[in-house]
């Protein structure tokens, strides 16, 4: 190994890690809003690909039919409660968001020629699709339970999980695919060659997570997603809705999802269970995190993608097992070096 | 109450008639779900275009999926056994799932016919194996044609790279017997996973030893991501691919960076370009065209595996008719014994000749050389 593979494999491994990164902030969010452990959130990864996939095949997204779906269930659940209480103008609102949005989508869908539309503008229309299953999830599985104890609400996690990879193996199909680099240029950087791609993955993942950043420190619903974070009940008396915290962290956690996923598709190919590996990964980083931590989860993400790229490097038959393995030293020192508190039931 | 009684005694009657007719059962194991989807789905498909009569009685398929779990595949083959009471099983669609039941089906004396890849359901033989037949090529089949012409092209060092699952793991062994016998050096082995988001590192790894060719083994799409991390990395030699390669997708994903690519694989990929006089050539053909018209899409080499099995069962059963009625063991036993004396027998994979020793029954007219030529499939003159 000389300097320059090991140049190349750092390449690798940031470009992996930056990915990883985006993965293990949206889990930390997610986790510190709504307790919920989001295992679904590798799943956002290989939806938000392959719709543009199938987009770029000349198909109309099949998540799209999904998502009236959901909306249908949503705009029954939020329609009844706003008939009842007697408020017409949010009953505009629900049926506008949870009906007429997604309708409208899969006949813009249907009558544009989404193969040939320039890439920025499907991989809009992908996001379109695929980010309001987020909140949708969120308003038809964890709503319900929001008060339950954190054990259930990672077994109901599971199960969207599963049930999220049985639809994708349904929409997409079993075989990979690929969708076309954002930019085909390359840059000479000394012996190194970075593909244009790279770039899009390591700058995209940097201005997002300063999005991020100004979002949570510089705006009222940002604010009000640290201050449910930190304290559930007092941001309640306070008047933040947590079902609105709820669906605003899982829009951020599906955009962050299906924009990684945009991202990764020209690099590798992607299936229809490709997330779920990838978002363990994430997992792992935000585990180093403490599930609390932004910085360290980014941190170890980063860590997560070097050591996955090095180790396949040298022993490609153990590299999951090398990649999983390191949890174990950092649940050691992370349990040994912070107090341990039991969960209020 | 009338209507009730009318319908009691209809659902007796039709009960009965389903005995008097002595049908054949045969049940199917597939994983139509699960991360080996893409074997399992053409061959849950293939199960409608299979034959539906043989010596004159009717054949009924029980379909199940095992979701590619192994443990599920032993469920299924149990429930088929002792519920179903079936005749024969046709599946299941994975190695592993396969090795799995393979002592469950013995006990029980019910033929298997495996669409697997892995030689290991057939060999060594033994007194449990001797019930499962695979309708596949041995991955020793198709390594010997690989050898041939990277022994004829000048071949002297090659790189390996498999996915980390017991396709990718047999074809190392296979491949590096083979070259070892040949006199070719693998100077260097790599294993990657499906879901990888780089392969990368590998690449690097098989670059820096710079072998003359590499050979990328794995079942699927999966096949494609390690020849264009090369190809990306500058790599120049000659890439070979196993049969776990030859679908469409493979050039769709591929594009330009897999022209002259060199495989080995059964006809159905270069049908037109196989002379007519080859004996599969028309049952592939005829398969191929019915699959498309129900499904719309040309079926992946493994659903061609599944359609064997139902051709080999037409050609057994009715001899083992003569032996004994459909859901008894002498049936069974009999079933088995029609299934290895099958000699000459064309299908869509190649010619069949099954012997007590191979349950595989493939000669060299099971395989084709082809390469990517101009983004299509070209037959290796």
């Amino acid at each position: 190994m000389d300097l320059q593979i090991a140049l190349m494999l750092a390449q690798d491994g940031l470009t992996n890690g930056a990915i990883y990164a985006l993965l293990a902030l949206a889990l930390v969010l997610v986790f510190a809003v709504t307790r919920v452990i989001f295992i679904p959130q590798g799943e956002f990864v290989a939806y938000g690909a392959l719709t543009l996939a199938m987009m770029q095949g000349g198909h109309v997204p099949a998540t799209v039919w999904l998502l009236v779906a959901m909306g249908a269930a949503g705009a029954l659940l939020d329609g009844t409660a706003a008939l009842r209480a007697g408020q017409p103008r949010r009953l505009v609102a629900v049926l506008g968001w949870n009906l007429a949005y997604p309708l409208g989508l899969a006949a813009l869908l249907a009558a544009l020629p989404v193969a040939t539309l320039p890439l920025a503008a499907q991989v809009l229309l992908a996001l379109a699709v695929v980010v309001p299953i987020g909140p949708l999830l969120y308003r038809l599985v964890f709503q319900p339970i929001t008060d339950a104890p954190v054990l259930i609400l990672l077994i109901v996690s599971v199960a969207v999980h599963v049930a999220m990879v049985g639809l994708g193996l349904l929409f997409f199909g079993a075989e990979g695919q690929r969708t076309p680099a954002f930019s085909e240029a390359s840059f000479e950087l000394g012996s190194l060659t970075v593909s244009g791609q790279t770039i899009w993955v390591v700058l995209s993942s940097l201005v997002l997570i300063v999005a991020l950043y100004r979002f949570f420190e510089r705006t009222l619903y940002g604010k009000a997603l640290r201050a449910t974070a930190i304290n559930r009940n007092g941001a309640r008396l306070m008047g933040i809705s947590p079902s609105l915290a709820g669906k605003l962290t899982f829009f951020l956690a599906a955009l962050i999802g299906a924009l990684s996923g945009v991202l990764i598709a020209p690099i590798t190919t992607v299936y229809y269970d490709t997330g779920f590996l990838i978002g363990l990964k994430g997992f792992v980083a935000a585990i180093i995190g403490g599930l609390a931590s932004y910085p360290l989860a980014a941190v170890g993400a980063v860590l997560v993608g070097l050591l996955e790229s090095f180790s396949s490097f040298w022993a490609s038959a153990f590299k999951e097992v090398i990649v999983f393995t390191l949890i174990i030293p950092v649940l050691l020192w992370r349990s040994l070096t912070s107090h341990h508190v039991e969960e209020e039931e | 109450m009338k209507f009730k009684h009318l319908a009691g005694s209809l659902l007796a009657a039709a009960l009965s008639l389903g005995v008097a007719h002595a049908e054949i059962r045969i049940g199917v194991v597939s994983s139509s779900t699960g991360p080996i989807a893409m074997v399992g789905i053409p061959q849950k498909n293939t199960v409608a275009l299979m034959p539906t009569k043989a010596g004159g009685e009717t054949i009924r398929y029980i379909a199940l999926d095992d979701g590619s779990d192994p443990t599920a595949s032993v469920v299924a083959i149990k429930k088929l056994i002792s519920e179903e009471k079936v005749d024969a099983i046709i599946g299941p669609s994975g190695s592993p799932n396969a090795m799995g039941v393979i002592q469950f089906i013995a006990e029980a004396g019910v033929p298997l016919l495996a669409p697997v890849g892995t030689a290991a359901v057939v060999l060594p033989m033994n007194d449990q194996k001797k019930w499962v037949f695979k309708t596949t090529q041995n991955d020793g089949l198709i390594a010997s044609a690989l050898l041939d012409h990277m022994v004829r092209s000048g071949v002297k060092t090659v790189g390996f790279i498999g996915t980390a699952d017991p396709y990718g793991e047999n074809w190392g062994k296979v491949f590096a017997d083979g070259a070892a016998k040949k006199g070719i050096r693998i100077v260097a082995e790599e294993r990657f996973q499906r879901q990888d988001p780089s392969v990368t590192a590998q690449a690097l790894k098989l670059i820096a030893a710079k072998p003359d060719a590499v050979l990328i083994a794995a079942p699927g799409t999966p096949a494609v991501l390690p020849q264009l991390a090369l190809v990306e990395r500058g790599y120049k030699g000659r890439f070979y691919q196993t049969h776990g390669a030859a679908l469409p997708d493979f050039l769709k994903l591929g594009g330009k960076k897999v022209e002259g690519t060199v495989l080995a694989a059964s006809l159905m990929l270069v049908l037109d370009q196989v002379p007519d006089s080859h004996p599969s050539k028309k049952i592939a053909r005829n398969y191929v065209a019915a699959y498309e018209k129900a499904y719309g899409a040309a079926p992946a080499t493994f659903g061609g595996n599944m359609f064997d099995a139902g051709l080999l069962l037409e050609r057994a059963i009715p001899s083992a008719l003569a032996k004994g009625k459909p859901g008894t063991a002498e049936f069974r036993s009999a079933l088995r014994d029609a299934l290895e004396q099958t000699r000459e027998m064309p299908a869509t994979q190649g010619v069949y000749n099954m012997t007590p020793a191979d349950h595989s029954g493939f000669d060299e007219r099971g395989r084709e050389l082809i390469t990517v030529s101009n983004g299509t499939w070209t037959l290796v003159k």
